[in-house]
């Protein structure tokens, strides 16, 4: 027997530790290139300040970094700690991609980022250029894979269970590779990364700026945050509603859940914008509607139709009542893997094998034999993720998005105009704008894996199978570790990272000396000033 | 079907080159974790073992990610079962491992003494604890693990986290930290200078005195031990699953495959060499050279536990017959197959800029050129 409370225990730590470890690594895909970005600009043009850039930003990059390569090792343990079933089950196919991730990916990253911090006297400028682009390439090659390995939880594509062994094995490394799910994933996390460091690096700057501290070398930083930043905010946006779109096509389930569509509606289907949904009944309690919007929207036609939660719940029960024979067969071929006609009897239904595993949970004594349509009929409506919290942390993570792209646009056009050190007001509220980003990030891991329960491996593994078989008290004993250190190493960075934003710039060639601050208590014009930094 | 088998055996091959590169590479850094507060007496002494590794441990530590990721990827089930049923102990070697790189990044970043002090302990700790684990992991596996498997592959462990800890597999871990601090302190021997170097010395001494009587111990108690015996199984090239074999046990049969193959003697013998030679040059104060013998020497203690155990990779004391072997607890022929395509690509490409960048950081660091240089830790 498995023990639900395990199971649930065993997702609030992976939850916690991913969700952690997700504060860091969107910094780190997109500082890694922002470094490079100006040390490009170093090595061409030979100013000065450009390099003082990327001591400055290179700092809190590295404050950032030690933690994200610390939290992973975290993530990479779990599998087999806590998701043994899992582990076994897909591990064939799953830890293809992060094995990968070490040799392709995380050994550049990681041996060059210590050339890039100790090689400044013992390479060329040029080398050492090289050096920081690898170490760029190398965290997004590894973010790459990671992705892989995740949208094959998505959407599992070249996977064939072989009745031997009793697990799913590889039958199609390009098909996993080339998912459709992993290819817009990885560009919309990636490019995610890079909006995150550029309001990073655009919001310390604003602070210099409005402090009067550090102008030349926050005015630069600011300038080059803001074009990247405008650039990958529209591209992240335009890759998710892609994603959205591919999305959509391998989990309806997720796609009607972070919708609220319980009822499937004729095309062109109206896009609820608001809406209160309650899962116990079944509907909205409360919804404000565009219509003809939300059809174009998913499937970019007019015609097509968007299943809701109930046609998708009355599919479901036909393919759970056609995977209970497939976990028939499964258990005879385990003792006798060759019995012929059990063979044939999981051949023919093994493609709902996941199904049948769903129902197990709800049968009598777990024998899936036993199951009664009642029982079918609830683990059918278990196949609809929580539609409240995916509605929000989808709405929450778009409306970022875009509250984002109004940011950037704005801080590009100060920053082309010149005007940037008047628009006192914006200089403020831009280090507010920091938070923002990761929230969102954050949003966008929940909508994906929320909306992808009740599976670990959609349609093949249901969650409360994947666990391993640990007690309660292993669980509460893991968990309140990770709380206790991870909230231990949280304050430590935010300190560091904190001092080190207010210590500014050791060197800084526009002169290292505080220049006085503008506007209020400022005892020099702020016109007078504005035409000084030019 | 034959290469399947050929897969098989490369891939165990692998398995224990990877073992060898951790123990080699990671163990070296942690030896230098461990010596950090006694060869180093103040603080500038203490900067300058950080700042001897300090451009490689981040790429050194890949070497444990990557085990970890093979493991997964060529060894699925040995992965899930293996870090699941030692749970407490995965844990505690995870919790010290995440340490480590913010010992190395916080330590110097505020100048003052507490900070760094505590720092200088955590660094201790995520130096000592994880050598020790990861030799008594080893040491458990001559014992055997108590887990079986419902008829799903489902593994239970019916172990306590205590018995873990026996004396067998603290004796094997205490070799393997003896042999980390072997390794980092033949390190500091060439890369620190002055003081440092000449208590490295003597720590290196010391641990390579350690190692040679565990490492001695550790074969005459095998001996005396239940080893593994496998006695019917599907054909090792054919795809299997641990349901389906018998297992028994049988006094001395971890020394089964050297009587087999006497040749095998040889690697045992590689440890010893490496070992003593290792002391000598030690001794004479050839650091590089010492540094080579250490990692021959772990060469042929890896190699020793990979051959006797062979081919069980994660014996069942609950169950024998569910023994995880080489045979039945590795990946598809299709995985290990761009599984090899990928190491034999890359595998190369790593050692290439490894090297490289050791040699581009080469040389001896010292207190003056840590002072002027504002990257260093």
């Amino acid at each position: 027997m498995i023990d639900g409370t395990v199971v649930e225990l065993s997702r609030v730590q992976f939850a916690a530790t991913a969700l952690y470890h997700f504060l860091f690594v969107p910094l780190t895909l997109g500082l890694s290139f922002f470094l490079a970005a100006a040390e490009t600009v170093y090595v061409t043009t030979g100013k000065a300040i450009y390099k003082d850039m990327v001591d400055f930003w290179g700092k809190l990059f590295l404050i950032n970094f030690a933690l994200g390569v610390a939290t992973g090792l975290t993530m990479e343990f779990e599998f087999g700690t806590n998701w043994s079933f899992y582990s076994g089950f897909v591990g064939d196919i799953f830890g293809a991609p992060l094995a990968i991730e070490g040799l392709m990916a995380f050994f550049m990253e990681s041996t060059f980022v210590g050339l890039m911090v100790f090689g400044w006297k013992r390479l060329t400028k040029m080398q050492h250029l090289i050096v920081t682009y690898l170490v760029a390439i190398g965290s997004n090659l590894s973010a790459l894979w990671i992705l892989i390995a995740n949208s094959f939880m998505q959407d599992p594509q070249g996977a064939k269970f072989n009745p031997v062994t009793m697990r799913m094995e590889l039958a199609s490394f390009g098909d996993l590779i080339f998912s459709h799910d992993a290819q817009a994933k990885f560009v919309h996390t990636s490019i995610a990364g890079y909006v995150t460091a550029s309001i990073f690096v655009v919001g310390i700057s604003a602070w210099y700026m409005y402090r009067g501290r550090h102008v030349e070398l926050a005015k630069r930083s600011f300038r080059m945050a803001s074009l990247f930043g405008v650039l990958a905010t529209a591209g992240v946006i335009t890759l998710g509603d892609a994603l959205g779109f591919v999305g959509g096509q391998a989990q309806p389930s997720k796609l009607a859940a972070m919708e609220a569509m319980w009822q499937t509606e004729p095309a062109p289907a109206p896009f609820n914008v608001i809406a209160w949904p309650s899962q116990s009944q079944k509907a909205n309690r409360f919804e404000i509607q565009v219509p003809y919007v939300l059809t174009p929207l998913l499937t970019h036609t007019m015609t097509q139709t968007v299943p809701g939660v109930d046609q998708i719940v009355a599919g479901n029960v036909k393919r759970i009542e056609d995977g209970i024979p497939a976990v028939e067969a499964l258990k005879v071929l385990s003792s006798d893997p060759t019995n012929a006609p059990a063979l044939a009897q999981f051949d023919a239904h093994q493609k709902d094998l996941g199904y049948g595993f769903l129902v197990k949970r709800y049968a009598p004594d777990q024998d899936v034999s036993k199951a009664t349509p009642a029982d079918i009929q609830k683990a059918a409506w278990d196949t609809i993720p929580d539609v409240f919290s995916m509605f929000w942390t989808f709405r929450l993570m778009v409306g970022m998005g875009l509250l984002m792209l109004a940011f950037f646009v704005l801080s590009v056009i100060f920053s082309i105009r010149g005007d940037i050190m008047r628009q006192r007001w914006f200089l403020k509220i831009a280090p507010w704008m920091i938070p923002v980003p990761f929230v969102a990030c954050e949003m966008g891991w929940l909508t994906a894996e929320i909306g992808r329960q009740p599976w670990t491996v959609f349609g093949l593994l249901p969650t409360w199978m994947s666990a391993s078989t640990h007690s309660v008290g292993y669980m509460v004993f893991s968990l309140v570790g990770f709380v206790t250190l991870y909230s231990i190493f949280i304050a430590i960075e935010m300190y560091l990272m904190v001092k080190f934003i207010r210590k500014g710039p050791e060197n800084d060639a526009s002169g290292s000396a505080p220049q006085p601050a503008y506007g209020r208590g400022g005892f020099v014009p702020a016109g007078a000033m504005m035409r000084k930094e030019g | 079907m034959e290469l399947y088998l050929a897969l098989k055996v490369l891939w165990w091959l692998l398995l224990g080159v990877l073992l060898m590169g951790l123990a080699i590479m990671v163990g070296m850094d942690m030896g230098v974790g461990t010596l950090l507060r006694f060869v180093g007496k103040t603080d500038t002494e203490r900067r300058v073992c950080l700042n001897a590794i300090g451009p490689h441990w981040d790429g050194n530590q890949v070497w444990f990610i990557l085990g970890g990721g093979a493991i997964f990827a060529a060894f699925p089930l040995l992965y899930a079962t293996a870090f699941s049923g030692l749970y407490i102990v995965m844990l505690l070697l995870l919790w010290t491992m995440i340490m480590r790189p913010l010992g190395f990044e916080y330590r110097s970043k505020l100048p003052s003494a507490n900070w760094r002090n505590v720092w200088d302990w955590v660094l201790f700790v995520s130096g000592a604890v994880p050598m020790i684990i990861y030799g008594a992991g080893m040491g458990n596996m001559f014992l055997g693990v108590p887990f079986h498997f419902t008829w799903d592959l489902r593994s239970y462990y019916t172990g306590s986290f205590l018995s873990l800890l026996n004396p067998f597999a603290v004796m094997a871990g205490v070799l393997s930290l003896s042999m980390s601090i072997y390794m980092g302190g033949v390190m500091l021997m060439g890369r620190a200078g002055g003081e440092v170097a000449r208590r490295s010395q003597k720590a290196a001494i010391g641990a390579a005195i350690v190692a040679l009587v565990l490492f001695s111990i550790g074969g005459f108690w095998v001996a005396t031990m239940n080893g593994y015996v496998l006695d019917k199984a599907p054909a090792p090239a054919l795809a299997q699953n641990p349901l389906q074999q018998s297992v028994s046990l049988q006094l001395g049969a971890w020394h089964a495959n050297f009587h087999a193959h006497p040749a095998l003697w040889l690697v045992p013998l590689l440890a010893y060499a490496g070992m003593i030679l290792g002391l000598l040059a030690v001794r004479a104060n050839r650091p590089t050279l010492a540094w080579w013998l250490g990692a021959l020497a772990w060469i042929g203690v890896i190699g020793t536990a990979g051959v006797s155990l062979f081919p069980f990779m994660m014996p069942s004391s609950a169950n024998p017959s569910q023994s995880l072997t080489l045979w039945n607890s590795i990946s598809s022929q299709t995985t290990l197959q761009w599984a090899t395509g990928f190491t034999a690509v890359f595998v190369p490409l790593i050692l290439w800029y490894t090297s490289w960048a050791f040699w581009i950081m080469r040389g001896t660091v010292d207190a003056k050129a840590l002072e002027h240089d504002g990257h260093a830790y």
